[in-house]
């Protein structure tokens, strides 16, 4: 039995049946998009254990293929259990072995990448500082205890937890928030429109507010904008129901026991240890044409832990990298005087580099040794 | 006498392509010299020439417009047609050169059927109808469009750009234009005090006012539509690359009360043209270049250069000869001669020596590696794949290297060339293209593991065809081709491993991401995991011979979705490609590798070749 096992894992036939499954589900994954979006297809196909076939009307999800985990983590086993079987050591097998060590290297760091990396961006106006970045898709309730002017509290609730629709409650908040509703992706609006409901609620701003729920954003290039109805309940019963939402600019005020408090969904905030001022945007066209050149932001770094503080240019294949964060030239405000830049933590960015140099060296001693000697047979005759 | 066959054809073939270089003198308006002008026109410094090809190539997909005169066909160069469209608009509405080949668009605008070309002046009436419709399929988005619906609307592009080109370097009403300019230059002072005096509200000279607004209401529009920039900065002090259209020119002119020399010259050339005075027009064309040279001369270079490029044609030549040694090439394997095969053998030399010499021009004129867009890339997987087929070829001396390398040559030219049909091959790259390191290194090595894997898949081709049809596959010829495929499919995983990675490390460097699972860098994976299941199959035993060389054949299809599918996707940051009418000929490709592999998988008794070997032979 175990040794069937031995055989199986380490067959050529499990290579090539895991390779074909491959092309198989990037085919797929890839004509998928145009109607799930990049962001969704690539949640289903490639970073996942299986792919489910959801039947329209039901609320089935039937395992139909195995998914990019699945295969990844297969091939990756296949590829240690042949090597140990079939290894003979000497050079001739360098180059084997070589693109096989290089292969498993960005395998697991594109795993590791998966599980571990963190993109959000940073929306500066000229003239503008900030020391957080925002997530791209993910948003938050904000509550802000106000009461002393110079610095707020914060508690930050993850739209995660908002999703169940249940209560939260949190030791640094004397209430707790229950959810009414919570729509992913919504729409709001101050008239009524086909397919809208007035905002139900009891306080604060929402009165005369029209609001429809969305279906998710498939679109690379918008995001979902959640809104929901929440509600603050406290030991002495409820201080109302609030509107909160993604389109909202204002917060939602409210009092209790003499301190005051602000409500806001927001996107996701990670806070840096040093900040970053916008000096200045460019955005070059080619003489007569409206095509761009070159995007490029002139920005103040700013360290108060080691008193850093220095400008830098990044712009188009120039990121920033800096205390574990890259910053790409990603986007800009339609007027000019913004920038957007991509912020990506991934302590496994160096793995790519390395296993390209690896299975490249590999292919190529493993090519000219078949080549060189075969050439020489050629030419003899 | 057979020996010198392949050297003689490689003479006369050589001494065509140098007969071409000398261009006979020109007579009347000379349109060649005129087509040598630099202008700006999509970023770039261009002459007036490549302006005329890319713009004709737009809109007739042809080079040249056949006209009737007296009886005889005469044929008018790109240059001899834009000279007419800007200077003479009303004359070159009359020319037929729209291409409609949609019936819904040919009824739509109720023209006459059964013709390929229509005028101007024929599909004037339908103008607003077509504005109409472009109005709402502009919405729509291309990938979603019907073959109606993007017909009509390059039918409007096509028409925009010939109606920019018309006022590119005159004002509509013009007709002698360099008195014009002289009325121009004398209304200025009186008009802008009739214009000031009418401002504060006072009394005005009305017809002071009204000449000079009247003038450049024309200036105007000029300045609003047209398309190349041909007047350069006068004033030294300004960057080299500050130039204007004639329009923008003018306008300012009313505000600085001087005169550019250039607008002036062209003035003057518009005057002598529609007046019909050769001799005069090419004078003031010899005048204004030498007034640029001192002033531009790397801008006269490049125009210049790019010129002879043009009509040195060595991407057309190339491929004439590339068909020529095809069918020697072909008629090798039957006939089995020697002197057929080096014949094929030595064209393909020569065409490539030309081939070379186009892509190497192209890559100085640009400043950049090889491949920039999709035709670049169709010319160098073209290039890669010659050089692959002479290499087996003069490995194994059996004529089917030269096959591959001669219709390889031969098919990349003719994507090239459709390619080429939607617009300047040569244009900016966008800022995330803009840089040379990346274009060198992941685009080229990535396209050279497009084109041997192309290679692999027709060597599998030709096994397929010649064991099915033919006996002339032998157990030899066999076990020839199926080394080459191996070593082709080895070669081509090293640089599709590489490129992707390479192309993976760059998405790393400008958007932070090594790899976004988006549409074309799937399109590598895919060629990357393909070639590498034919070399595991093979490894394993899961494969012999047939099955080689049918997996090959598979791999064109990979590769052909890679290099054109997935720019139909409409999705991706990688989305820069094109196009809708490809998608039918990518179909057509599918089909055919498919029917390839079905003919491939027919039982040994099918096979002529396998029929006549002895059985200690197979």
């Amino acid at each position: 039995m175990l040794h069937q096992l031995y055989r199986f894992f380490s067959s050529l036939k499990l290579t090539v049946a895991c390779l074909v499954l491959g092309c198989v589900i990037v085919f797929w994954g890839t004509i998928a998009q145009v109607h799930l979006g990049l962001y969704r297809a690539q949640n289903e196909f490639f970073r996942s254990f299986l792919i489910y076939w959801h039947p329209a009307g039901t609320g089935f999800h039937v395992p139909i293929f195995p998914g990019g985990y699945f295969i990844g983590t297969v091939l990756l086993v296949n590829l240690f259990v042949a090597h140990f079987r079939y290894y003979q050591p000497g050079k001739r097998k360098i180059g084997i072995l070589l693109i096989h060590l290089g292969i498993v290297l960005l395998l697991l760091g594109q795993m590791l990448t998966d599980f571990l990396s963190r993109e959000s961006s940073l929306h500066l106006r000229i003239g503008e500082t900030k020391n957080y970045t925002e997530a791209d898709r993910a948003f938050e309730l904000a509550v802000f205890d106000t009461t002393d002017k110079d610095s707020d509290k914060v508690v930050a609730i993850p739209c995660s937890l908002l999703v169940r629709r249940g209560e939260v409650s949190n030791l640094e908040m004397p209430f707790s928030v229950r959810v009414k509703t919570f729509y992913a992706n919504s729409i709001l609006d101050q008239q009524s429109q086909p397919g809208f409901e007035p905002v139900k609620t009891t306080t604060g701003l929402g009165a005369g507010i029209w609001w429809r729920e969305e279906p998710r954003e498939t679109d690379l290039n918008r995001m979902d904008m959640p809104s929901a109805i929440v509600e603050i309940v406290t030991s002495q019963g409820s201080l109302g129901t609030f509107l909160v939402s993604g389109w909202l600019d204002q917060p939602q005020s409210f009092a209790f026991n003499h301190h005051s408090y602000d409500l806001r969904l927001r996107q996701e905030r990670y806070y840096m240890p040093f900040s970053l001022h916008l000096i200045e945007f460019r955005h070059d066209k080619y003489p007569g044409t409206d095509i761009p050149k070159n995007f490029s932001s002139r920005v103040r770094l700013q360290n108060l832990e080691n008193g850093e503080d220095r400008e830098v240019r990044i712009f188009m294949n120039n990121p920033l990298r800096y205390a574990g964060e890259t910053f790409y030239q990603a986007s800009f405000d339609p007027d000019d005087h913004g920038s957007v830049l991509q912020v990506v933590r991934n302590p496994s960015w160096l793995t790519p580099y390395l296993a390209c140099v690896l299975v490249a060296t590999g292919l190529v001693i493993q090519f000219l040794s078949h080549l060189i000697p075969f050439l020489k047979r050629r030419m003899a005759k | 006498m057979r020996k010198w066959i392949p050297i003689i054809l490689v003479v006369v073939m050589a001494g065509w392509i140098l007969s071409g270089l000398r261009q006979p003198p020109e007579t009347g308006f000379h349109a060649r010299d005129f087509g040598r002008l630099p202008v700006l026109m999509n970023g770039r410094f261009q002459p007036f020439d490549s302006v005329a090809r890319n713009s004709l190539l737009q809109i007739r997909t042809k080079q040249t417009v056949p006209v009737e005169e007296n009886g005889k066909t005469r044929t008018m160069t790109a240059m001899d047609w834009l000279l007419e469209v800007m200077m003479k608009p009303a004359q070159a509405d009359e020319r037929k050169i729209f291409r409609i080949d949609n019936n819904e668009v040919i009824g739509l605008l109720k023209l006459q059927d059964g013709q390929k070309f229509y005028s101007f002046t024929e599909l004037q009436p339908q103008l607003d109808e077509i504005g109409k419709q472009a109005d709402r399929i502009e919405k729509i988005e291309s990938a979603n469009r019907t073959a109606f619906e993007s017909q009509l609307m390059k039918l409007y592009d096509m028409l925009n750009l010939y109606q920019r080109l018309q006022v590119s370097l005159k004002p509509p009403a013009t007709d002698d234009f360099a008195a014009e300019l002289e009325a121009y230059q004398k209304s200025l002072v009186p008009g802008i005090a009739a214009v000031n005096a009418r401002d504060a509200g006072q009394k005005f000279d009305q017809d002071a006012f009204n000449t000079l607004l009247g003038l450049m209401g024309g200036y105007n529009t000029v300045a609003a539509f047209a398309l190349p920039l041909t007047i350069p900065p006068a004033d030294i002090s300004l960057p080299r690359d500050d130039w204007q259209n004639i329009g923008t020119n003018l306008m300012q002119t009313a505000r600085t009360g001087e005169f550019n020399p250039a607008t002036k010259y062209y003035a003057e050339m518009v005057t002598a043209y529609r007046s019909g005075q050769p001799d005069e027009f090419n004078h003031i064309v010899g005048e204004y270049r030498a007034w640029l040279a001192d002033r531009f001369a790397p801008q006269v270079k490049k125009a210049n250069q790019e010129f002879f490029f043009s009509t040195m044609e060595p991407f057309y030549k190339a491929t004439v000869i590339y068909v020529l040694a095809l069918v020697l090439a072909l008629l090798s394997w039957f006939n089995r001669s020697d002197w057929l095969r080096r014949s094929a053998f030595y064209l393909i030399g020569l065409a490539w020596v030309i081939h070379t010499t186009g892509l190497v021009f192209r890559m100085y004129l640009e400043g950049r590696p090889p491949v920039t867009n999709l035709y670049s890339s169709a010319i160098f997987i073209g290039w890669v794949a010659v050089i692959l087929g002479m290499v087996l070829e003069k490995i194994y001396r059996d004529g089917i290297g030269c096959v591959v390398a001669a219709f390889a040559g031969f098919v990349t030219q003719i994507i090239a060339h459709n390619l080429a049909l939607s617009g300047d091959t040569m244009e900016m790259m966008r800022a995330v293209l803009d840089t040379n390191f990346w274009l060198a290194t992941h685009v080229v090595t990535v396209t050279l593991g497009y084109a041997s894997t192309f290679v692999a898949g027709f060597l599998g081709i030709i096994y397929i065809l010649r064991g099915l049809f033919t006996i002339t596959l032998t157990a030899e010829t066999a076990k020839s081709l199926a080394r080459m495929v191996y070593g082709i499919v080895c070669f081509a995983t090293l640089f599709s491993f590489v490129g992707t990675v390479l192309g993976g490390i760059w998405a790393d460097q400008s958007w932070g991401r090594f790899w976004g699972w988006d549409p074309k860098e799937n399109g590598a994976l895919l060629i990357v995991l393909w070639n590498a299941t034919i070399l595991h199959a093979r490894w394993g035993g899961l494969v012999r011979e047939r099955g080689l060389m049918n997996l090959a054949v598979v791999g064109n299809i990979v590769t052909s979705w890679s290099w054109f599918g997935v720019n139909m996707l409409g999705i991706g940051l990688h989305s820069y490609g094109f196009t809708d009418a490809a998608f039918k000929w990518l179909m057509l490709f599918i089909g055919t590798q498919v029917s390839l592999i079905v003919l491939g998988l027919l039982p040994r008794k099918f096979w002529r070749s396998f029929q006549v070997r002895t059985p200690a032979q197979s």
